[in-house]
């Protein structure tokens, strides 16, 4: 601790270059954070989605309907335990960037479908009685501040009613998720409702998402619905759920390797710069490090003390870095949540940031430091 | 011990050369020196007599080409460059012409680093520093930083940084050589003081014979070998 002192009077003989340095390595780390969280959300959206569930959509694009009569015909196929259908329901709630998924479901197939999410069984039977009712998750409801009882307007766009305006669901309650880090942002109403009330397309729906039995390879049963509707006039493609979030995830673009190119050019840039930092100040310091030998400082404390400096800096550019992305990402984080749901800068990201930190500390400094080692006070002090 | 006590320093066929390339430069050759504990000993000569080689050697930042020195009755000619740092941490002071004071730092502070290598707690190394401070007159100053200080008020934070982890040997190196006149004359009654009551044998190399004149007695170097001044006369 007591050499502090000596990282102090090296790192603040330059107050200018040492801060312009610092800032930059604080915005490197800043979008390293970021960056990392927004890279993290997506592949959060592929991770959680469990491989024992299939899609099946129409073959051509994910907005071709399909007939509903489909989903019987799908669940005598051997290795499918269970059913439901998903419909994009579109629609503005009361301003356009008020972004959430809407779903018409089938209450009882949804939630064998998907064990994970957690309705009570009073919220689900008064959803069954009353057919305007609507679902929201938790987190949607507080985002917007809903309570039960609430009426919901939502205007249509894809779906209009026969009858014309708005559509308006009755909130009865909440769902919540077992899955941690996986924000409930959905909002559900009764999908006979729906199909009785829209202006056409009565009988269609979106797609069919498939549990499959365990034991059972889920690509068989894949081929095995694809097969049963070849050559009518509703062909189906069926893809894992993780296929199908990540072909979604393809048509905003690699991300992750988009993010990955300009992380890389950044740290370069940062190496470069702090290497050429600390290179100067040991240029200047000849004599001063020099001094320090004839004190008594040996050869190997010179070339810590030197790493030590670059990695003092780096680690502290690096903390203030993670530090401003957390806010950052965590501020965004509900701007973005419809979007990119469960954005965060996890402790593994922080922790990986601060570990590339130090380690770019150790790198820059290794050769300035050495150089400071191998000085020879004869030679410093002849100028 | 096999030594006169009363000896400190002790050069025994004393040689150094430089090579670059395929020139070798004989800079010191079979030189002999002994200097007493308490000495005050003015080293001069002409620029490039191989002066501040001479100093560097006894100060253990270089090594002879043959021969032997020993301090304090001990070897130090033939010890590794790790060995030397902490022998010189405890046994050298140095003053160069240059003050080289970490910018940064107060006088206090830039006294204290020699201490930062001991076992020294907190209040002792403060306890140090402000009795070289007073010693060497700038107790009013600790807190300043060297741009706040004179060229001789520099000089003497040099000094007692030289002095405060209470080596016996004093090594200076044109000391006065960036002073003027009177400045010069108040560091060398400086290095007076720490001779005669803090017990510092110095040596000190310089080209100015009123420096000489504060010695015990002076030797010159010349072609490589010490002659007396009457020799030289
Ligand atoms: N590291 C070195 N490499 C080569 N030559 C040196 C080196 N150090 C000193 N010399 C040479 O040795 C001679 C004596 O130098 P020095 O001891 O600095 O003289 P002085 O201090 O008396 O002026 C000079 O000719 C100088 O060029
Ligand atoms: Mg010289």
């Amino acid at each position: 601790m007591k050499y502090l002192i000596l990282l102090w009077a090296g790192l603040a003989r330059r107050k200018v270059r040492t801060t312009l340095t610092l800032l930059s390595v604080i915005v490197a780390f800043l979008l390293f954070g970021t960056l990392r969280s927004v890279v993290d959300a997506f592949n959060i959206g592929v991770e959680i989605a469990g491989a024992d569930r299939l899609i099946t959509s129409g073959k051509y694009s994910i907005i071709e309907l399909l007939p509903i009569s489909y989903l019987n015909r799908i669940e005598s196929i051997e290795g499918v335990e269970s059913i439901t259908h998903q419909t994009w329901f579109g629609g503005t709630y009361k301003d356009p960037t008020n972004f959430f998924p809407r779903w018409p479901v089938d209450i009882d197939r949804h939630l064998t479908v998907f064990p994970e999410l957690i309705v009570p069984p009073e919220v689900v039977q008064a959803f069954k009685r009353n057919r305007q009712a609507a679902i929201a998750g938790r987190d949607l409801a507080e985002q917007y501040g809903w309570k039960v009882g609430d009426r919901i307007p939502i205007i249509a766009d894809i779906w209009p009613q026969a009858r014309g305006g708005a559509w308006e669901f009755d909130l009865i309650g909440t769902f919540d998720t077992t899955l941690e880090g996986s924000p409930t942002l959905e909002f559900w109403m009764n999908y006979d409702y729906f199909d009785e009330a829209r202006a056409f397309a009565q009988g269609l729906v979106g797609w069919f998402t498939v549990k499959v039995a365990k034991g059972t390879e889920a690509q068989d049963v894949a081929r095995n619905i694809d097969a049963m509707f070849a050559n009518s006039s509703n062909e189906t493609k069926t893809s894992t759920e993780k296929q199908f979030t990540l072909s979604f995830a393809k048509q905003m673009g690699d991300i992750g390797l988009i993010m990955t190119g300009i992380l890389a050019a950044v740290f370069f840039t940062i190496v470069l710069l702090t290497g050429n930092t600390m290179a100067q100040s040991i240029r200047e310091r000849v004599p001063e490090l020099a001094v320090l030998k004839t004190l008594g400082y040996t050869n190997g404390g010179v070339l810590a003390l030197v790493i030590a400096e670059s990695t003092l800096l780096t680690a502290v550019g690096g903390a203030i870095g993670l530090g401003l992305s957390t806010l950052l990402v965590t501020t965004m984080g509900d701007a973005l949540a419809s979007f990119v749901p469960g954005i965060t800068n996890s402790v593994q990201n922080i922790a990986l940031g601060f570990a590339v930190a130090v380690l770019l500390g150790l790198v820059v400094g290794f050769v300035p430091a050495l150089r400071a080692m191998r000085l020879r006070i004869v030679d410093a002090m002849r100028g | 011990m096999n030594n006169n006590d009363k000896t400190l320093v002790k050069l025994d066929g004393l040689s150094k050369q430089y090579t670059r390339g395929k020139i070798t430069v004989e800079v010191l050759d079979g030189l002999h020196l002994s200097v007493d504990r308490g000495d005050f000993l003015a080293l001069m000569g002409p620029s490039g007599s191989g002066k501040s080689t001479l100093l560097n050697l006894i100060g253990g930042l270089d090594q002879p080409t043959s021969g032997s020195i020993e301090i304090a009755g001990q070897r130090v000619d033939n010890l590794s460059a790790s060995e030397l740092a902490s022998w010189r941490a405890t046994h050298i002071g140095f003053v160069f012409q240059f003050y080289n004071l970490l910018p940064v730092l107060t006088a206090h502070r830039n006294i204290e680093l020699p201490l930062l290598l001991t076992h020294l707690s907190r209040k002792q190394r403060k306890q140090h520093v402000e009795a070289v401070l007073e010693i060497v007159g700038l107790a009013d100053r600790a807190h300043h930083r060297p741009a706040e200080l004179s060229g001789g008020e520099q000089q003497r934070v040099a000094i007692a940084r030289a002095v405060v982890s209470d080596a016996t040997l004093l090594v200076c190196d044109e000391p006065t050589g960036d002073l003027d006149r009177d400045t010069a004359d108040e560091i060398l009654e400086l290095l007076g003081l720490l001779n005669r009551d803090h017990d510092k044998t110095v040596i000190m190399v310089t080209h100015d014979p009123k420096a000489a004149e504060h010695a015990s007695h002076t030797l010159h170097l010349d072609k490589g070998t010490l002659v007396t001044g009457e020799e030289l006369a």
